[in-house]
């Protein structure tokens, strides 16, 4: 299969989990959240209870993957930053390290360049994380690391089951 | 790319329904959406023009249960499948894990069918992807109406390589979640072979 899988582990998603929670913070957000390119959430922090966060995951990266689209055909590699302006809350989605996509959702207790600001250290951080986490996956790889696998016992029966 | 997650013990999966304008991807979603229950599945998402037309695509979230201690959630995709539409394809089989090829089994539909499917090609190829490689099944849709083509010659035209391949009449839900369940356990028998 091209590409890699992503494999996250207790211990780097505690990392990630506490970047957010400082960006939700530090940037006066309502909400804040990390989505895979393909349009999975990875995490998410501040008060979610009323956002289909699994549909904002989608939509997100089907928009940066859009817009992304659109910035080859101009002959630009990528455009990073996508900003939509509400009436009452505004979103700031940026591209980090080529992988994952960082949302900010904030309202008139937080303003554009705030958010910005916050967002360019948080993404330093998390695209050194995600290196680490990708250097991990290969070296793990390499060695043939397979230990420990909940995947290496499924069976039929399991995948029958779900579609019961 | 499967999404696996050991902290809050998920593994996420794209599934993306392909096929030409009009085969019925959209409505095997909605099969599924009406058939799943409310605790299994989020909303389904359809970015569609104002005729129902898929325009980027439509999404449907299902949690169907556990495996192992892992909850397993499968991303359901379609792409638009009018040919105009090629460079919003592209971006959708981003990271696909399975792909289910939705193909029309009227008579006039066939060269429709078979544009669309190396139209697949093309764009798992410029991915690194072959369909030989990659979890996959052929559903061919509406065997209820009058003017299908004979199975035999479907399967010889759109499935050289001899995959899984079903009946669907997607509206009343015949080979729907048939094709489906195919396509998942092979993306699961795949991880088990990676992980």
């Amino acid at each position: 299969m091209a590409g890699s899988d992503l494999v996250m582990y207790e211990n780097e998603f505690q990392k990630i989990d506490e970047e957010l929670q400082k960006l939700h913070q530090q940037a006066n957000a309502n909400v804040v959240f990390l989505v895979d390119k393909n349009g999975q959430l990875i995490a998410s922090a501040g008060d979610t209870h009323n956002i289909d966060t699994t549909s904002l995951a989608s939509l997100t990266a089907g928009n940066i993957a859009a817009t992304g689209g659109i910035a080859r055909l101009l002959g630009e590699k990528e455009f990073t930053i996508l900003f939509h302006e509400g009436e009452k809350d505004n979103i700031h989605i940026s591209l980090i390290g080529q992988r994952v996509i960082l949302v900010v959702i904030f309202d008139q207790r937080s303003s554009l360049g705030l958010v910005r600001l916050r967002v360019k250290k948080t993404a330093d951080v998390l695209t050194r994380l995600f290196e680490d986490i990708t250097s991990k996956a290969e070296k793990e790889k390499l060695e043939g690391k397979t230990t420990e696998s909940p995947f290496a016992e499924i069976s039929d029966e399991d995948i029958d089951n779900l579609f019961k | 790319m499967s999404f696996i997650n050991y902290s809050s013990r998920e593994i996420n999966c794209k599934i993306v329904y392909y096929g030409p304008g009009l085969c019925g991807k959209t409505t095997n979603l909605q099969f599924i959406y009406k058939k799943t229950k409310p605790e299994q599945k989020g909303k389904l998402i359809s970015l569609a023009t104002e005729t129902e037309r898929t325009l980027f695509f439509d999404f449907l979230p299902l949690a169907l249960g556990d495996i192992r201690g892992f909850k397993v959630r499968f991303h359901l995709y379609t792409v638009p499948g009018q040919v105009f539409y090629a460079a919003s394809r592209k971006l959708i089989l981003k990271g696909v894990d399975g792909v289910i090829f939705v193909a029309d089994s009227q008579i006039e539909r066939m060269d429709a069918n078979i544009e669309s499917l190396e139209d697949l090609r093309i764009n798992l190829a410029e991915q690194g992807y072959a369909v030989e490689k990659l979890p996959y099944a052929v559903q061919y849709n509406k065997r209820d109406l009058p003017s299908v083509a004979p199975l035999e010659e479907m399967n010889k035209i759109l499935n050289v390589n001899g995959v899984q391949w079903f009946e669907a009449v997607a509206p009343t839900g015949v080979g729907v979640f048939e094709t489906l369940k195919s396509v998942a356990k092979q993306v699961l028998l795949e991880l088990k072979k990676h992980y």
